[in-house]
């Protein structure tokens, strides 16, 4: 079966790992892309068979799923044709893995893109700074070919105010900018949107590092047009800069879709009362701070918020709430009940002041908090929230010696309240075998199910023995689970029971674990529907990163750093195989070094079309 | 498969644990723990003396049961590992980027305020507790310090009246990035404080001067007073040890001292101070091509 561009951009949960073997005949001189799809400027087919593909491009119009689209381009160079002319989104998963010409020349009339970037582990400083993933050629090169370009979806890219201004430049039906994890750009940038995306509805900036220093913030906010705007949602809660309030408060007042609206940490109670006034319309609101302002001369915030909630009856997302004062929790009472998302992971509060607020919130599905509430407090959601579909319980303090008061007894609260819970991230201190084979049995439908025993190698704080029960329970068990993430003592066993009924894994998060090469082997080979493997400290060696040669095409890409890897394996993977790029990562490195290290600290590989890039930083050497 | 064991036999040292070469040579993997003191103190799983890293699982389980956790152990010099980890920490944040960006620096510098560098892999059971790893636990920066935030200061902001359409910074400063060749942080210079080249040729003297020196008597001459006092010059004419360049707008690199003084200011995005001897052809020929073009 002949892959290429459209593998590429896989991110499908029901992905199948065909062995994906490159069309080695490809012609890679130049920029002619004579793979397995006709080559641009083939010669128009029979009059005859361009009515069948103008008939098919109609039918094909209706297909949005990319698997499908995936399998629709590979029967023929007909049916190639026309799902290139009528595919309307493009997906690429890791923005190395094919270059932006390419992906261009394919596809023709795009009207939405998603990008991914850098690596995970990067959100984790794990990634040095500069090492890439640049929006700048893409941008240009969208810019060129896609006049209709309405969405642009971007994640841990490093975006410029630049990028931005052309995005502003280029795309005159411009709509949606979604902006997650991203760098590089500032305030600068954000004006250049505002002012110039006249028809934009969705401007979400998510968990972005802004460039702005003090003297440089720019007034974005006054920058939107005068004129009712279509605002749908406006997300900028890590916009850590100050802003113009009163611009903010005229641009939400003359925005009748706006439905989404999360502010960031300069709005007190007093000025949220007034943009809730304004669009009692929300549906998702984040509020900033949650306490009073200083000096605002308002008398008595309190009830004026009491029935600023009471009038927003269609919010059913809260979120912000820093530096919480929970005395005014009780204005938020009458709109818990129709609340399906509540984000608390910002918020200090003791079980005692959770308890009236979760108690009211039965139709809650989706719950973030911090690990200050404590198991009793997760006691109080498992007793109410019977829907909960996703759990997030974050750490207060994100030390290895830190007092967390959740443990074992909270997961096995949640476990026998929570049935249908598909997916957790649960941060705690202590944990035992007996409460993860809990959840795996009451919580049939976990779909992604990531532990993080902030200590390291740490046991059963009961039995002292190793998790490997616990794991193997939800790998056995949680028969749905396509994303993982372990933590604690773990033994190559632990993978064996991985690599053995976690068949439908896709992304696998390893660290601290494991005795030897044995347990990435099982990993490997067992688990054949991976795509992401992202490992740290580790022992997993030069032999067990061989083991996987015939697998690394098949997945989107594998990261190991401060493992047991070394030059020589590395580059046994990389003269293997041609089509992999194997990225070796050193820290603190600004010239090529004459004295070449022997151990490698950081592996990045992944497949790719585009070969090796010409992008990368001296400290990135390219194997 | 089978045969490339013994080879990378070779490579598991056949007295220590995983990770760290039994030659002193310091694998780069932040320094944070001399390798003596890994020997010396090193807990691992297995009896002692055991060497084989490939434990079979009764005596991991074994192990295990015995262990008493919380293991703070204060191994490895907790306290001095930290300091030097936090050095080297610092360091390599510094050294970071040759295209410095301070705020990006400092923001780190922030969220590393308490980690080092990726320390040496630990055996399976000892648990350094006094010595913290990069990017443990995995929480992302805006979560770390959530217990002791400090309340935003929330003072209406005065914003300049009146929406302009277009950006200028006329009533605020020019603030544009400068970087100099061997000077690892960035400063910032206000063009609009000046008013001719000269004068921005002796700000930017004074800027990196003392920088200058500082870094050089580093190195351990003992010309320290001589150098201080030493000027930097020639910038603009390419006489001196030094240049000084701008990137504009479209991302050109040009040499100071071209096109008019209004133009400049108007579009240099950043200026950088470089060796005379670095100056490439290729960046002369840009130069020589926007001068033509300005003239026409």
């Amino acid at each position: 079966m002949r892959e290429e561009i459209s593998d590429m951009s896989e991110d499908d949960e029901t992905g199948e790992r065909a062995r994906w073997a490159p069309d080695l005949s490809k012609n890679r001189s130049d920029d002619s892309d004579s793979g397995p799809g006709p080559p641009i400027g083939d010669s128009p087919p029979p009059f005859s068979d361009q009515i069948l593909e103008n008939v098919l491009e109609n039918v094909l119009e209706f297909l949005t799923s990319r698997r499908d689209r995936n399998s629709a381009s590979a029967v023929c160079r007909s049916w190639y044709r026309a799902e290139a002319q009528t595919r309307r989104e493009l997906f690429i998963g890791n923005c190395y893995a094919v270059a932006p010409h390419r992906a261009v020349e394919r596809f023709q009339s795009i009207k939405s893109v998603v990008l991914k970037g850098k690596p995970r582990f990067a959100d984790f400083n794990l990634v040095p700074f500069g090492w890439g993933a640049h929006f700048e050629p893409w941008v240009k090169s969208f810019g060129a070919a896609y006049r209709h370009l309405e969405r642009i979806c971007l994640k841990r890219m490093s975006v410029t105010d630049k990028d931005l201004t052309i995005i502003a430049e280029s795309f005159p039906l411009f709509k949606d900018l979604t902006l997650i994890c991203c760098e590089g750009f500032s305030t600068f940038g954000l004006a250049v949107i505002a002012e110039r995306c006249r028809h934009l509805r969705v401007l979400d900036l998510i968990e972005d590092y802004l460039e702005d220093e003090d003297d440089e913030v720019v007034d974005w906010i006054s920058r939107f047009p005068e004129t009712t705007t279509s605002l749908e949602s406006l997300v900028f809660d890590c916009v850590s800069c100050p802003f113009n309030f009163d611009a903010l408060e005229r641009l939400v007042a003359r925005s009748p879709s706006l439905q989404r609206l999360r502010v960031n940490h300069h709005v007190a109670l007093e000025q949220l009362r007034r943009l809730m006034a304004r669009a009692p319309q929300l549906t998702h609101l984040g509020t900033g701070t949650f306490r009073s302002g200083a000096g605002f001369g308002e008398v008595d915030p309190n009830l004026d918020l009491v029935s600023a909630f009471g009038a927003s009856r269609s919010l059913v997302c809260l979120s912000g709430f820093r530096e919480i004062e929970p005395e005014f929790l009780p204005a938020i009472y009458p709109i818990c009940a129709n609340l399906t998302s509540l984000n608390f992971s910002f918020a200090n509060l003791t079980a005692e002041e959770l308890n009236p607020v979760i108690r009211r919130c039965h139709n809650l599905q989706t719950f973030w908090v911090l690990d200050s509430v404590g198991d009793e407090g997760l006691q109080a959601v498992a007793e109410t929230c019977r829907d909960l579909r996703e759990l997030r319980v974050f750490p207060l303090d994100p030390s290895e010696d830190s007092d967390s008061s959740v443990s074992d007894i909270g997961l096995q609260f949640i476990s026998e309240g929570c049935r249908k819970l598909r997916s957790i991230l649960y941060f705690c201190q202590r944990m035992t075998n007996a409460a993860v084979v809990a959840m795996s049995k009451n919580c049939p439908d976990l779909v992604v199910f990531r532990l993080c025993i902030m200590g390291r190698h740490l046991p059963d704080r009961i039995t002292g023995e190793p998790m490997d029960a616990g794991f193997r329970a939800i790998v056995m068990n949680c028969k749905k689970l396509t994303r993982l993430s372990v933590s604690g003592l773990l033994t190559d066993k632990a993978f064996e029971y991985i690599g053995c009924y976690g068949k439908l894994i896709r992304t696998l998060s390893v660290a601290f674990a494991g005795d030897s090469d044995g347990g990435l082997r099982y990993v490997l080979e067992g688990c054949t529907r991976l795509q992401k493997l992202e490992i740290r400290d580790s022992p997993f060696g030069d032999a067990s990163l061989i083991s996987g040669l015939p697998f690394y095409y098949n997945m989107r890409f594998l990261w190991m750093s401060s493992c047991n890897l070394s030059m020589r394996g590395c580059k046994e993977v990389a003269r293997n195989k041609p089509n992999l790029v194997v990225e070796v990562i050193r820290d603190g490195v600004e010239e090529e070094e004459e004295e070449e290290i022997e151990a490698v600290e950081k592996l990045y590989l992944y497949r790719s079309l585009a070969g090796a890039r010409t992008d990368a930083p001296a400290f990135v050497k390219i194997l | 498969m089978e045969e490339m064991q013994p080879k990378l036999l070779d490579l598991i040292p056949n007295e220590r644990g995983w990770g760290v070469k039994a030659n002193d040579r310091e694998r780069k993997i932040g320094g944070g723990f001399g390798v003596r003191e890994e020997k010396k103190l090193e807990l691992r799983l297995g009896l002692p003396g055991e060497e084989d890293w490939n434990a079979n699982r009764k005596k991991t389980e074994g192990l295990c049961a015995n262990v008493n956790p919380p293991f703070s152990l204060g191994l490895f010099g907790a306290s001095q590992t930290k300091q030097e980890g936090l050095i080297t920490g610092e360091a390599q944040k510094i050294h970071a980027k040759a295209d410095n960006q301070t705020s990006i620096v400092e923001r780190k510098a922030i969220a590393h305020a308490a980690t080092s560098p990726a320390a040496a892999p630990l055996p399976s059971n000892s648990r350094a507790a006094n010595a913290p790893v990069v990017g443990w636990p995995p929480v992302r920066s805006f979560r770390r310090n959530l217990a002791s935030t400090s309340k935003t200061v929330l003072e209406p902001q005065k914003w300049a009246s009146g929406t302009s359409a277009k950006f200028d910074n006329s009533t605020k400063g020019l603030f544009v990035k400068i970087n100099m060749d061997g000077v690892p942080i960035g400063r910032k210079i206000d063009l609009k404080a000046y008013d001719s080249y000269d004068k921005l040729s002796s700000a930017v003297d004074q800027l990196f001067r003392g920088l200058l020196a500082d870094q050089r008597s580093e190195i351990g001459t003992e010309k320290n007073v001589e150098e201080k006092g030493k000027a930097i010059q020639g910038l603009l004419d390419g006489s001196g040890e030094y240049t000084l360049v701008y990137e504009d707008d479209e991302g050109d690199k040009m040499l100071v001292g071209d096109v008019p003084w209004e133009m400049f200011v108007s579009t240099a995005k950043r200026l950088r101070v470089l060796k005379s001897s670095d100056l490439s052809a290729s960046t002369l020929r840009t130069t020589s091509r926007k001068r033509a073009a300005t003239e026409c």
